[in-house]
C-alpha cells in the first residue's frame, strides 16, 4: 500500500497548480549495504494524476528520481472544491492512490 | 585534383547508401516493435529507454534520435552547484504550442533517463521534480511539441554524490 502522499492543489486565474510529495524509497538497485550486498531496485515507475476522472498528467519514472519524489505542474481548469487524484505504481507492483481537494 | 573529386563522389554515394540502408533497418525495427506492442504502447513503462546507459541510446528509445538544440524554446532551471547530489531540483518550462512530452536526463548517471512526462491538452508545458546525480553532469531536458523534439542542457556541479555515499 505504501505511505500516504501529500498533495496540495490550488486554483488561481483558471490554472490549477498541483504539488505532490510521494513517500517512497526509490532504491536504484545499485546501492550496497555495509556488508556488500546489493539493495534490490525498488522505485515508482508510473504516476498518473486525474482531475474529475480526466487525466491531466502521466509520468514514467526511472531510478534517477530522488527518494520521496516531488512533482509540481499546472493544468488549465479546475475549480475550488473539486478533487485531484494521484496514483503511483512501483516496480514491485505496489500501488497507491490519494486525493486532495482543490483550494481557492 | 580529378582523383580527389572522384573520391569524394564515391564517398557521397557510400554515405547515401548507408543512410538509406540504416533508415530502412530502423523502420523495420520500429514496425515490428509497433506490431508487438501496439496495445500497451502508451501506458507501459518504457524499459528500453529507462535502462539506457547513454544519451544516444535513450534518445533513440524515445524515438527522438536528433532533437533540435534550443535554449530559447525550453527553459531549464537547475542549481549551478548541488551540495547534495541525491536531491537536485529540476524545472522544465516550455511555452511552445502543443507540448506533448517532457523528459529529463542526467547524462552521467548509470541510467541516463530520469523521467518522462506525458502532457495532455490543457496541461501546461511545465514540470518540477527532483533527481539524483552521482557526479557532476549535464541535466538534459527533451521536449516534444507538435511532433517535433527539442533539447537543452545545463551542467550541475555535484560536491557530494547521490548514490548512498
Amino acid at each position: 500500500m505504501g505511505n500516504p502522499m501529500k498533495i496540495r492543489a490550488s486554483v488561481k486565474d483558471g490554472v490549477t497548480e498541483v504539488k505532490v510529495l510521494m513517500q517512497h524509497e526509490m532504491e536504484t538497485g545499485l546501492r550496497k549495504e555495509a556488508d556488500g550486498t546489493l539493495v534490490p531496485a525498488w522505485f515508482i515507475t508510473e504516476v498518473k494524476v486525474q482531475h474529475q476522472g480526466r487525466t491531466v498528467l502521466e509520468a514514467q519514472f526511472g531510478q534517477s528520481i530522488s527518494k520521496n519524489p516531488y512533482l509540481l505542474f499546472h493544468f488549465k481548469g479546475g475549480a475550488a472544491g473539486e478533487k485531484v487524484a494521484v496514483t503511483w505504481v512501483d516496480n514491485k507492483g505496489d500501488t497507491r492512490t490519494d486525493e486532495a481537494t482543490i483550494a481557492a | 585534383m580529378t582523383n580527389r573529386a572522384e573520391l569524394e563522389t564515391i564517398n557521397m554515394e557510400r554515405r547515401n547508401a548507408l543512410k538509406t540502408g540504416g533508415g530502412l533497418g530502423l523502420l523495420t525495427m520500429f514496425g515490428l516493435f509497433g506490431l508487438l506492442h501496439s496495445r500497451a504502447a502508451l501506458a507501459e513503462w518504457n524499459k528500453t529507454a529507462f535502462s539506457s546507459k547513454s544519451m544516444d541510446e535513450a534518445l533513440t528509445a524515445l524515438n527522438a534520435a536528433s532533437p533540435e538544440n534550443s535554449a530559447d524554446a525550453i527553459k531549464l532551471t537547475v542549481p549551478e552547484i548541488a551540495e547534495n547530489g541525491s536531491v537536485v531540483p529540476v524545472t522544465v518550462v516550455c511555452n511552445l504550442p502543443k507540448v506533448e512530452q517532457i523528459s529529463i536526463f542526467v547524462d552521467k548517471n548509470p541510467n541516463v533517463l530520469a523521467a518522462t512526462f506525458t502532457i495532455p491538452q490543457g496541461t501546461e508545458g511545465l514540470v518540477t521534480t527532483r533527481v539524483k546525480m552521482g557526479q557532476t553532469a549535464n541535466v538534459v531536458a527533451l521536449v516534444k511539441a507538435d511532433g517535433k523534439f527539442y533539447r537543452t542542457a545545463r551542467e550541475v556541479k555535484v560536491t557530494a554524490g547521490g548514490c548512498g555515499g
